[in-house]
């Protein structure tokens, strides 16, 4: 199986790499259209700001849209998971890839440190492939200011930071997923969702 | 939860033939193993939330190696790396980043040159900027009305003075003063360090570990004088610090990471097991 790991010219791509490559993936960096045609399946990485983020993105939204309709799994992390929603609002409202309806927010002020930081555990509400062999209550680990606000039937694991937010979202179909958190990351545990998703996605 | 996390640091330096060091450890017989590298993997096995690599030589022919290190690192531990030391520059952290770090501690780069944590926090984002404040206490309260004045353990009042240059220069800056100017530049975390307590063993400095912590919206790591468990437990509980930094009680086998974290867990603090 081909892995993209969809590189829009922002942040630090080889920790996710190096991780792939870890749990055995073929993988490569591209901002290709082509290659992003070609593959078995595609990672969206995201480090940085959301409006810098789809700026950037722009010209693949088309092509990653018609992959993840036709079925092609992604894996959506972080920042990249973000973008998978309608809309957000850092950095005043911007628009989303669209992929699954919902609105990134911010974190409210309150005695809550805001980046939320550090390990924090899954609720697990939906056992997708993705989550196959992890258990509830799992740590994994979090760098982040804003989060995603969806319908229930999108959300496959929570967090709670004081207030409850999605981990894991899915979309209707299940090829597309994404972890707020960071699976590369996430030392053992990560790895296996990261196995689980090249083993268990896009065959 | 959000857990505590527990952070072993590895100061790497160079011994006279070239070869890699951690502070205190000559890695004569483990260089195929991956001198650093090798308590790096130790440390990931024994459940460290996070590993901090501080080059303490920070020379330019030091840069090579420690670029090497961090690569070897990220190539099989997979938790957050973050590297510190005598970076100056948006192409060191650059480098630093690329070589598989996920954020970069600066020191004196930033009391020099203030602008350049925006910066750096522009282009890489704050949650890999990390502020390391190195601090002292001062007892002269009457000439510093204007800084933050903090009750220390025997009931004395003293403020915190910022030392750079591995804590040979004061400046004069407060410490809280400080910390809370950097959170505006976009610093995501503060890596605190007590020069009082740092080597002694005799625990970390409590009193200013908990009014940065109390004074900010980023967590704040604090370090400097670990010398056994119940020190972190103190740091986590009345020092209010959001992670535990130690280097030698974890270097020299006193305590695994994993013993640390029973520990903390059986007194109450929520940490990753």
């Amino acid at each position: 199986m081909k892995l993209i790991i969809i590189d829009y010219g922002l942040g630090n791509l080889r920790s996710i790499e190096k991780a792939l490559q870890y749990v055995g993936a073929d993988v490569e960096i591209s901002n290709e259209p082509s290659a992003i045609d070609r593959a078995d399946a595609l990672i969206l990485p995201g480090v940085g700001a959301f409006r810098d983020a789809m700026m950037h993105f722009a010209t693949l939204t088309r092509v990653v849209k018609d992959a993840v309709d036709e079925g092609k799994p992604l894996l959506g992390i972080c920042l990249g998971m973000q973008m998978l929603a309608s809309e957000s609002e850092e950095g005043g409202m911007h628009k989303g890839i669209d992929i699954i309806p919902g609105r990134v927010i911010r974190f409210p002020a309150s005695e809550l440190k805001v980046p939320h930081m550090g390990w924090n555990s899954l609720i697990i509400k939906k056992n997708i492939p993705m989550l196959k062999g992890i258990e509830n209550g799992t740590y994994v680990y979090f760098v982040h200011s804003y989060h995603i606000s969806t319908q229930d039937k999108y959300e496959a694991a929570l967090c709670d930071y004081g207030i409850v937010f999605p981990a894991i979202i899915t979309n209707e179909g299940g090829n597309v997923v994404g972890t707020q958190f960071h699976p590369e990351k996430s030392g053992a545990v990560g790895l296996k969702m990261l196995r689980n998703f090249v083993e268990n996605y896009g065959h | 939860m959000l857990t505590k996390r527990i952070i072993p640091c590895l100061d790497v330096t160079l011994d006279k033939k070239g070869g890699c060091v951690v502070k205190g450890i000559e890695f004569v017989n483990l260089r195929e193993a991956g001198d650093p590298v090798w308590l790096a993997k130790k440390y990931n096995e024994q459940g460290a939330d996070e590993l901090v690599f501080l080059d303490i030589t920070a020379s330019h022919e030091r840069r090579g190696t420690m670029i090497d290190v961090i690569e070897r690192t990220a190539d099989e531990v997979f938790i957050p790396l973050t590297v510190g030391g005598g970076i100056s520059s948006t192409d060191a952290i650059r480098n630093i980043l690329r070589a598989g770090a996920d954020k970069v501690s600066i020191n004196t780069a930033a009391v020099k040159s203030p602008d350049f944590v925006k910066e750096a926090a522009d282009i890489f984002g704050s949650q890999c900027i990390v502020t390391a404040i190195d601090c002292r206490r001062n007892p002269n309260i009457k000439d510093n009305k204007d800084k933050t004045l903090i009750e220390l353990e025997d009931g004395n009042i003293a403020w915190y003075e910022v030392v750079i240059y591995g804590g040979r220069t004061p400046t004069s800056l407060d410490a809280v003063q400080w910390a809370q100017r950097v959170e505006k530049l976009g610093s995501g975390e503060i890596l605190l360090t007590s020069m009082d307590r740092d080597g002694t063993k005799d625990g970390y400095d409590l009193p200013i570990t908990r009014a940065l912590s109390e004074g900010l919206d980023i967590p704040v790591i604090a370090s400097g004088g670990a010398g056994n468990i119940e020190h972190m437990y103190d740091a986590f509980t009345s020092g209010k610090a959001d992670a535990a930094l130690a280097a030698s009680i974890f270097h020299f086998g006193e305590y695994t990471i994993g013993q640390a974290k029973e520990y903390l867990r059986n007194r109450g603090v929520p940490v990753r097991v």
